[in-house]
């Protein structure tokens, strides 16, 4: 039984690496998006305006945020329309792993990226340098939940035409406590003072999200089906 | 009624905006179920 | 016991039962809702600190009350229609939704309104009031999925399944809120709990509060009654109703 679960997790998750490393476009776009996100802003300020680096953290959340957002229409949506997705429910392994695989795969493509290329950005925005592993230990554990709850929604809307304008509607208000924290550990090392509560605050709903959020996605997904 | 209740001791704006909005919400509530109930019923005779 | 629970589950049973449990709820609700209105406008006396805006509290905390114990609500017949599959829960989730919404809509304008003379702006990132406006996105949320699925059962189950995640989030966002507000507004915000509120100010406050809740039964059971409707049509009692309704 636990062979199963292990041996499906990880050929799902072989299997979705395989498929992005052939997709190049895909993966690639969310980090994209986040960087012309970031420059717009400093081009929308005042040339050097020293605020930018007080807003860093909030420009670099939403901006990692959205741009989590941009691959979730499609985390379902093939293999919901190819009939993957049915073969993972008729397999005799338990959905579920397979489920957490693609959800892993989400979070190692996307918000794995995303979490690495803040610390460059932040530093294009005038953010101090003392204060940049707080900053990317917020996006580490929080871009997991980012995909967790992303997953969750997608799988709510799977097949539906208008997904792509319900998704952000259902994801935003979830994550409200992920960007609080994550900005706010991001804030309070800014400004000198210790980000560890923020950043316990984070682990804390990363654990929450994953012994929740993976069962709630499959569910949502088998309803799909029915 | 005298013109200080309505006055609210210069919050007017603010005590009579709140309540009706309140009055609005009740009307809200009660009306589109009932108007709702109407177009269900005219569809399911239609049906038979 | 559970066929008790069965019967008064079954779509006809509970239907009628709705029909004859509105007047009631109705007339305790109209009668709680003047007696509060009446007392909070006119019996009961100004706060000494805040004026007669004070008396935005008598449609402000019932409406606030109201649209968390909606949600609430929502979550548990979600936890039902989705486990036990009952048809009832997910008309009474499907139901609730939009009536949570327009409450909660109400508790943030009204919340404003109370806000404009006592704090000086209509907006102010408090954690009540912030968490109010999530609540009002996490409804949002609900109706638009209940709306995007066009299959009436499975789009019940997916809003059961949203409304429970939304639920285990709102104490959530509550603290993650109170905890920003507490690194920078701190102190300025005036704080409004008060250790004892008179018997005049009170009274009419819980009867407001009671009758906003007899309130949303009523409007709940008529809407429940409309899901029914709809989902039972083609069967016998349906026709019934349709009959007797139409004269």
């Amino acid at each position: 039984m636990a062979a199963g679960v292990i041996g499906a997790f990880t050929a799902v998750l072989r299997r979705e690496l395989r498929l992005a490393a052939r997709a190049r476009a895909e993966w690639l776009m969310p980090p994209l998006f986040f960087v012309i996100v970031v420059t717009l802003f400093g081009l929308g300020a005042k040339p050097n305006d020293p605020l930018l680096a007080d807003f860093a953290p909030a420009i670099l959340w939403v901006g990692a945020l959205l741009a989590a957002l941009l691959t979730l229409e499609r985390l379902f949506r093939a293999d919901y329309e190819d009939g993957t997705l049915e073969q993972i429910f008729i397999a005799p392994a338990p959905a579920i792993a397979a489920i957490a695989a693609k959800l892993s795969a989400h979070w190692l493509l996307t918000g794995l990226p995303l979490a690495l290329l803040a610390a460059p950005l932040a530093a294009a925005l005038g953010f101090p340098s003392a204060a940049l592993p707080a900053l990317t230990a917020g996006l580490a554990l929080g871009t997991p939940v980012l995909s967790l709850i992303g997953g969750f929604a997608a799988a709510l809307t799977v097949g539906l035409p208008r997904a792509g304008v319900l998704l952000p509607l259902l994801v935003l208000p979830l994550v409200t406590p992920i960007v609080i924290f994550g900005a706010g550990a991001a804030r309070a090392a800014q400004s000198g003072l210790p980000a560890d509560a923020p950043l316990y605050f984070l682990a804390a709903v990363l654990v929450l999200g994953l012994t929740l959020l993976p069962w709630a996605t499959t569910a949502a997904l088998r309803n799909a089906f029915e | 009624m005298s013109s200080s209740f309505w006055n609210m001791g210069g919050y007017a704006v603010y005590v009579w905006g709140s309540y009706g909005l309140a009055a609005a919400v009740l009307a809200w509530n009660l009306l589109a179920p009932r108007l709702r109930r109407h177009d269900i019923l005219k569809e399911l005779s239609a049906e038979e | 016991m559970w066929t008790w629970f069965h019967r008064l589950a079954s779509p006809p049973t509970f239907y009628r039962l709705a029909d004859r449990l509105v007047p009631w709820l109705g007339l305790l609700a109209a009668g709680l809702l003047g007696y509060g209105i009446f007392g909070g406008l006119l019996l009961a006396p100004a706060d000494y600190q805040q004026g007669d805006a004070f008396r935005i509290i008598y449609v402000h905390v019932p409406a606030a009350a109201l649209s968390l114990s909606v949600y609430v609500l929502m979550a548990a017949a979600g936890a039902v229609a989705v486990i036990w599959r009952i048809k009832l829960a997910e008309c009474v989730l499907v139901a609730a939704a939009p009536i949570g919404a327009s409450f909660t809509a109400l508790a943030l304008v009204t919340g404003m309104l109370w806000g404009k003379p006592m704090w000086g702006a209509y907006w102010v990132w408090d954690a009540r009031l912030t968490s109010e406006l999530i609540l009002l996105f996490l409804y949002a949320g609900v109706i638009g999925l209940n709306q995007a699925i066009e299959e009436p059962r499975a789009a019940a189950r997916a809003c059961g399944l949203l409304a429970l995640i939304g639920v285990i989030n709102v104490p959530i966002v509550h603290y993650s809120v109170e905890w920003w507000n507490s690194l920078h507004q701190g102190s300025t915000i005036l704080k409004l709990g008060r250790p004892n509120m008179s018997a005049d100010m009170a009274r009419p406050l819980y009867a407001a509060l009671l009758g906003t809740y007899c309130f949303f039964g009523v409007a709940l059971l008529r809407r429940v009654q409309n899901e029914l409707l709809l989902r039972e049509r083609g069967t016998a009692w349906v026709k019934e109703q349709l009959r007797s309704a139409h004269v």
